[in-house]
């Protein structure tokens, strides 16, 4: 599903911020990405959503090599890959259902497909009277949640989220996991980059550790009961 | 559900706010220079029609002593198949003729003028002219046919030199139409660069990223190529009532040119504005394009 050989990243012509990651995430897996600040969660994300290219090293999506993709079919990858960014990256003068929308809109649906999808999954993360509101209006955990239900809206086969959970509190961060673990057992491939050691802790998968840049894969722990 | 939606809030841009107006300022400029060669062509046209009909042949006046060679002449011309008519102007509305330059005092026999013959010709079947100068020349050395050509030819040349003028006026407006758009999409790219990144990451294919701008592009266009073409439509009107002020000694005889336009050179300049707002729609559309093939 996901394949890194000996990838390495840097930003323009700085340092590697990534290096040597080899990994091969099966589908149908549930990696927690974690590491201290600054040691590369979110660039390795971007390499995963193709949102950069690794200055060495071989990246394989879906089966397909990323680098002799041709690039009118990167289109069609990107839609299977749902983003939860670590800043949200609403867009200011759609409201919270438009963005929501947005994936379905590019990928072509129809507007009364699109209609039902969004304002129920709107109303599952709890903001089924927020269907209009700019982003702007909106507190920072409602924001995230916006950012969620966009990222899941196209029912992506690769889910990659970056510190989803970091602006809501404790009771709706074990509710948007629960529709992660939901959205794995229907088929999806997730990522989930997280400072909350008390979510990985207590959900006990896989574990992508950073530490400066290289990769520490641990053994995934026996899954609690809870 | 028809509630028009850009994902890209381009409408909200400042520096579109100006597009329009340059555009109609352009579309203006270009309809003005475009419906002045079209009046050319229409007049040329007119001075062909109207001249090519009608020749004049040039009699010197006899030697001293000869025999007048304006009957034999006449006779000649009259004779040859494809003339309609051929009469002589007389002596008298000779002397009119040159009264201006140079008094009435002196008399065309004391000038000794040429005479000058009036000839109509059928335009369906005219005679060969090439011929009729030899024969002419034989019946009286020095007679002369003189067929305006050189005249119009030059007229022509003159015309086509002012149109060649003003198509390439309407060329280099074009270019700057094209330039004003290439920069005003640039800005808008760099404005939403934060959308478009977002809106390109989750999947949108360059075409429907670049369709949001082609779409704004060519409404602006067709906004600001309609206000243009009102603009040269007025102009035009506006010099053809002054032109008809002036015409006080008849249609023919106007200060200022007629500036109507033939039926069929309206859909030409009405053309204008679409062609603005294609120009609009395909430069913005490769812009983007362009500037998106940058991204991974
Ligand atoms: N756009 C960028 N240009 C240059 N350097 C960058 C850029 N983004 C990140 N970096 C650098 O790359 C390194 C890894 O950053 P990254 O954002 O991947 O860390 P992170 O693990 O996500 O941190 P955090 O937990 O704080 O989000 C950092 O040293 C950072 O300074
Ligand atoms: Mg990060």
């Amino acid at each position: 599903m996901v394949r890194f050989e000996n990838v390495g990243m840097r930003y323009g012509a700085g340092p590697e911020v990534l290096r040597d990651i080899t990994m091969d995430l099966a589908a149908g897996s549930f990696h927690f990405l974690t590491g201290p600040s600054g040691a590369g969660k979110t660039s390795l994300l971007k390499l995963m959503y193709l949102a950069e290219r690794p200055s060495r090293g071989l990246i394989s999506l879906f089966g397909r090599d990323i680098a002799t993709t041709p690039r009118r079919e990167l289109p069609a990858i990107r839609r299977k890959i749902g983003v939860v960014f670590q800043d949200f990256r609403l867009i200011d003068h759609l409201s919270a259902f438009d963005n929501v929308a947005l994936p379905l809109r590019v990928a072509g649906l129809g507007e009364e497909q699109i209609h039902e999808h969004v304002t129920e999954l709107l109303r599952w993360v709890g903001l089924a009277d927020k269907l209009n509101a700019r982003p702007a209006t909106l507190s920072g955990g409602q924001q995230q949640r916006v950012a969620i239900a966009r990222a899941v809206i196209g029912r992506p086969s690769l889910l990659l989220a970056d510190e989803p959970t970091g602006n809501v509190d404790d009771e709706m961060a074990l509710r948007l996991l629960r529709l992660f673990e939901e959205m794995n057992k229907l088929g999806t491939t997730l990522v989930i980059a997280t400072h909350n050691e008390a979510l990985v802790t207590r959900f006990g998968h896989a574990r992508l550790h950073l530490e400066n840049g290289e990769l520490t894969q641990l053994r995934a722990r026996e899954r609690q009961a809870g | 559900m028809l509630r028009r939606r850009l994902d890209i809030p381009l409408n909200r841009d400042g520096s579109v706010r100006f597009l329009p107006w340059i555009i109609a300022l352009m579309v203006y400029l270009a309809g003005l220079a475009l419906s002045g060669t079209l009046v050319l062509q229409a007049a040329l046209d007119h001075w062909n029609r109207s001249l090519t009909g009608t020749l004049t042949v040039q009699v010197p006046p006899a030697e001293a002593g000869a025999p007048d060679p304006l009957p034999a002449v006449l006779a000649l011309l009259r004779g040859t198949p494809g003339v309609v008519s051929a009469e002589p102007l007389t002596r008298a509305a000779t002397a009119k003729l040159i009264e201006p330059w140079l008094g009435s005092a002196l008399t065309p026999e004391e000038l000794a003028l040429p005479r000058l013959v009036d000839l109509r010709i059928d335009p369906a079947a005219p005679p060969d002219l090439a011929a009729l100068r030899t024969r002419l020349a034989a019946a009286a050395p020095g007679a002369a046919l003189d067929d305006h050509r050189l005249w119009l030819d030059r007229l022509a040349a003159l015309v086509m030199s002012i149109e060649a003028t003003a198509l390439a006026i309407v060329a280099l407006i074009g270019g700057a139409a094209v330039l004003t758009v290439v920069f005003t999409t640039r800005a808008g790219l760099a404005v939403h660069h934060a959308v478009i990144e977002v809106l390109h990451l989750i999947g949108a294919r360059d075409g429907y990223i670049a369709a949001q701008f082609q779409r704004q592009a060519l409404e602006l266009g067709l906004r600001g190529g309609l206000v243009g073409l009102l603009l040269t439509v007025l102009t035009l009107v506006g010099i053809g009532h002054a032109g008809a002020a002036t015409a006080l000694f008849g249609e023919d005889v106007r200060l200022l040119p007629s500036l109507r336009l033939a039926l069929w050179q309206w859909p030409l300049l009405a053309a204008l504005p679409l062609a603005a707002a294609v120009i609009a729609m395909l430069t913005a559309r490769f812009t983007v394009l362009r500037a998106l093939k940058r991204m991974p």
